[in-house]
C-alpha cells in the first residue's frame, strides 16, 4: 500500500509538471486527467475510497470533460501555441518560481516530521454521517453558493432577444 | 477446485520464495481471472452483433445474414477478419498517438468495470465495498474516448441509482443483490415481485432509457444521424481502430444491462422460490436477464424512430431529472413509514 502511495504521488507530480509545461492545451488537459487519477489513487491508498471515487467521477469525469469541450470548441491554433511558448520563456517564470520555492521550503520547515497516516478505510456511510451531522452548516452554505452560481449561469445564458 | 488452487499457490511459493511467492501468486491468479471474464465477453460482443442483425432482420421480415456458416453463425468471425485486414487510415492532420489511443480509451473502461460485477453469490473478481462508485468512476472515463458523446445523461443514470442505494443501504453490488432476496413478496415465494424494479419502477425506466442514450443506441444514436450530424468515429476511423470502438460500444451495452440486472432485476436470483428453479445455477439467471435487456436494446432500435437532439435534451433535463428527484424524496419518505417493503 505504501509503495502504491509513493508511485501514485510521483505520477501525480510528474503529470502536474507536464500540465504546466505543455504548449498544446489539449495535451495539458489530458495530463491533468492523469494527475487527477493519480490523486484519486493517493486518496485510496490513504484509506478514503469514497473521496477517491468522487475525485474520479467529479473532477476527471465531469469537470475536465467540460474543459476539453471548451478547448476543442475554441479551436486554439498556432497563435495560442506561440503565446504559450512566450509565457513559458525562462524570464517569465523564473521570478515566480523562486518566490514559490521560498514558500515551499517554508512549508516543509513548518510541516516537519508528521506522524505517519494510519490507513483505515473510511466508508461512504461515515462520510455521509459527517457531512450531514457535524458539517451540515458547511454543506448548506456550499449548496446555497452553488445555487447562486446556477441562477447566475442561467441568467447569463438566457437569450436576450426573447420573443422577437 | 480448492485443492488445485492451493497446490498452485504452493508451487508459486516454492519457485519465488516465501516473500515473493504470495504476491506473485495473487498477480497471476488475478490475471487469469481477468482473462476468464474478458475473453468470453469479447465472444458475447461478437455474437451480439450477429444477434442484432438477425433479430432486427426478423422484426423487419428479412432473413438477416445467412451465408457464412450454418444459418450465418460464423458471420461475426468473418467480420472480425475483414476488419483486421482493412487498411488503417490515419488523417494527416490528426495526432497519431491520440488517434490510436482514443478507441482503446472507450474499450478499457467498458472492460475494467466488470471487475466488480458479481456473477453469483461470492463469484466476483473484486468484492469492493464501494463497488457501485467504482463502476461509475470507471465508466465516466469512457467519455474521453468518444468525447462527442455525453449529454449529461450521466447525471440521470447516477440519480436513478441513488434510489437503489437508499433502499439497499450499500454500495457493494453483491449486497445490493442479496438485499433484493428479502421482502414481503419474497417471503411468499414470489421473489421477482420483491426485486427493485417494482417499487422503483420509474427509476428502472429512467435508468434503462438513460442507459440506451448513454450507449448511443437507437433511438438516441445522434452520433449516427445522417440528417443532423455525421461526426465522430464513424467517419474518421477504419479497420481495427473502428473495430475497437465498435467493440467498446457493444461491451458498454452488455455492461449497462448487467448493471440494470444487478440493481433492479435481482442479479443472479431465481424469479420464483421453487426447488426446481433454485437448482439452476445463479449464473444462468444472470445471463438470462442480461440477455432479455439486450434484446430490449435491439427491439428499441427496430421500433422507434430516432429522437432529435433537442428532444433528447428535453427528455433528460426536463423529464428525467425532476422525476428522479421527486421519486428519491418519495422513496426516502416511504422508507420511514410502516409500509416500508425493504425491511
Amino acid at each position: 500500500m505504501e509503495f502504491a502511495f509513493y508511485v501514485a504521488a510521483a505520477v501525480a507530480l510528474a503529470a502536474t509538471v507536464m500540465v504546466v509545461t505543455r504548449l498544446d492545451a489539449v495535451h495539458a488537459l489530458l495530463y491533468l486527467v492523469v494527475s487527477l487519477l493519480a490523486i484519486a489513487l493517493v486518496l485510496y491508498t490513504l484509506g478514503a475510497p469514497f473521496a477517491a471515487a468522487l475525485e474520479v467521477i467529479l473532477y476527471a469525469g465531469a469537470i475536465v470533460v467540460l474543459f476539453v469541450f471548451v478547448v476543442m470548441m475554441l479551436n486554439l491554433g498556432r497563435v495560442a501555441l506561440a503565446q504559450e511558448r512566450r509565457w513559458l520563456a525562462p524570464r517569465t517564470w523564473i521570478g515566480p518560481g523562486l518566490l514559490a520555492l521560498v514558500l515551499l521550503v517554508e512549508l516543509l520547515a513548518v510541516l516537519g516530521p508528521t506522524p505517519p497516516v494510519q490507513p483505515g478505510a473510511i466508508s461512504a456511510q461515515a462520510v455521509g454521517a459527517a457531512l450531514f451531522g457535524r458539517y451540515l452548516l458547511g454543506v448548506e452554505i456550499a449548496s446555497m453558493l452553488l445555487l447562486a452560481g446556477l441562477v447566475g449561469a442561467c441568467h447569463l445564458g438566457r437569450r436576450t432577444t426573447e420573443g422577437t | 477446485m480448492n485443492e488445485l488452487v492451493a497446490t498452485l499457490a504452493g508451487y508459486s511459493s516454492a519457485w519465488f520464495g516465501p516473500q515473493w511467492g504470495p504476491p506473485v501468486w495473487v498477480f497471476v491468479k488475478t490475471l487469469v481471472l481477468i482473462l476468464v471474464i474478458t475473453l468470453p465477453l469479447f465472444g458475447c460482443v461478437a455474437y451480439l452483433t450477429l444477434a442484432e442483425r438477425k433479430i432486427i432482420g426478423y422484426m423487419q421480415v428479412r432473413i438477416g445474414p445467412n451465408r457464412v456458416g450454418p444459418a450465418g453463425l460464423l458471420q461475426p468471425i468473418a467480420d472480425a477478419v475483414k476488419l483486421m485486414f482493412k487498411e488503417l487510415i490515419i488523417p494527416a492532420g490528426a495526432n497519431k498517438f491520440l488517434f490510436v489511443l482514443a478507441p482503446m480509451l472507450t474499450l478499457m473502461p467498458a472492460l475494467a468495470a466488470w471487475a466488480v460485477i458479481p456473477f453469483g453469490p461470492e463469484v466476483v473478481l473484486a468484492d469492493v465495498d464501494a463497488g457501485l462508485l467504482y463502476v461509475m468512476a470507471i465508466t465516466s472515463m469512457g467519455v474521453y474516448g468518444v468525447i462527442i458523446a455525453g449529454w449529461a445523461s450521466n447525471s440521470t443514470m447516477g440519480f436513478a441509482l441513488v434510489c437503489v442505494l437508499l433502499v439497499s443501504q450499500s454500495l457493494n453490488l453483491s449486497d445490493i443483490v442479496n438485499g433484493q432476496a428479502r421482502g414481503r413478496f419474497a417471503a411468499e415465494g414470489l421473489n421477482f415481485l420483491s426485486w427493485n424494479w417494482l417499487p422503483l419502477l420509474p427509476m428502472f425506466l429512467v435508468y434503462f432509457i438513460s442507459a440506451v442514450a448513454e450507449t448511443n443506441r437507437a433511438p438516441f444514436d445522434v452520433a449516427e444521424g445522417e440528417s443532423e450530424i455525421v461526426a465522430g468515429f464513424h467517419v474518421e476511423y477504419s479497420g481495427m481502430t473502428f473495430a475497437v470502438f465498435f467493440l467498446g460500444e457493444y461491451a458498454n451495452m452488455i455492461l449497462v444491462s448487467a448493471l440494470a440486472t444487478i440493481m433492479f432485476l435481482g442479479g443472479w436470483l431465481p424469479p420464483i422460490d421453487a426447488p426446481l428453479l433454485n437448482a439452476i445455477p445463479g449464473f444462468f439467471w444472470l445471463v438470462l436477464k442480461i440477455g432479455f435487456l439486450l434484446f430490449c436494446f435491439l427491439w428499441f432500435r427496430a421500433t422507434f424512430p430516432r429522437y432529435r437532439y433537442d428532444q433528447i435534451m428535453r427528455l433528460g433535463w426536463k423529464v428525467f431529472i425532476p422525476l428522479t428527484i421527486v421519486w428519491l424524496v418519495l422513496v426516502a419518505a416511504w422508507m420511514q413509514t410502516p409500509w416500508n417493503p425493504w425491511q
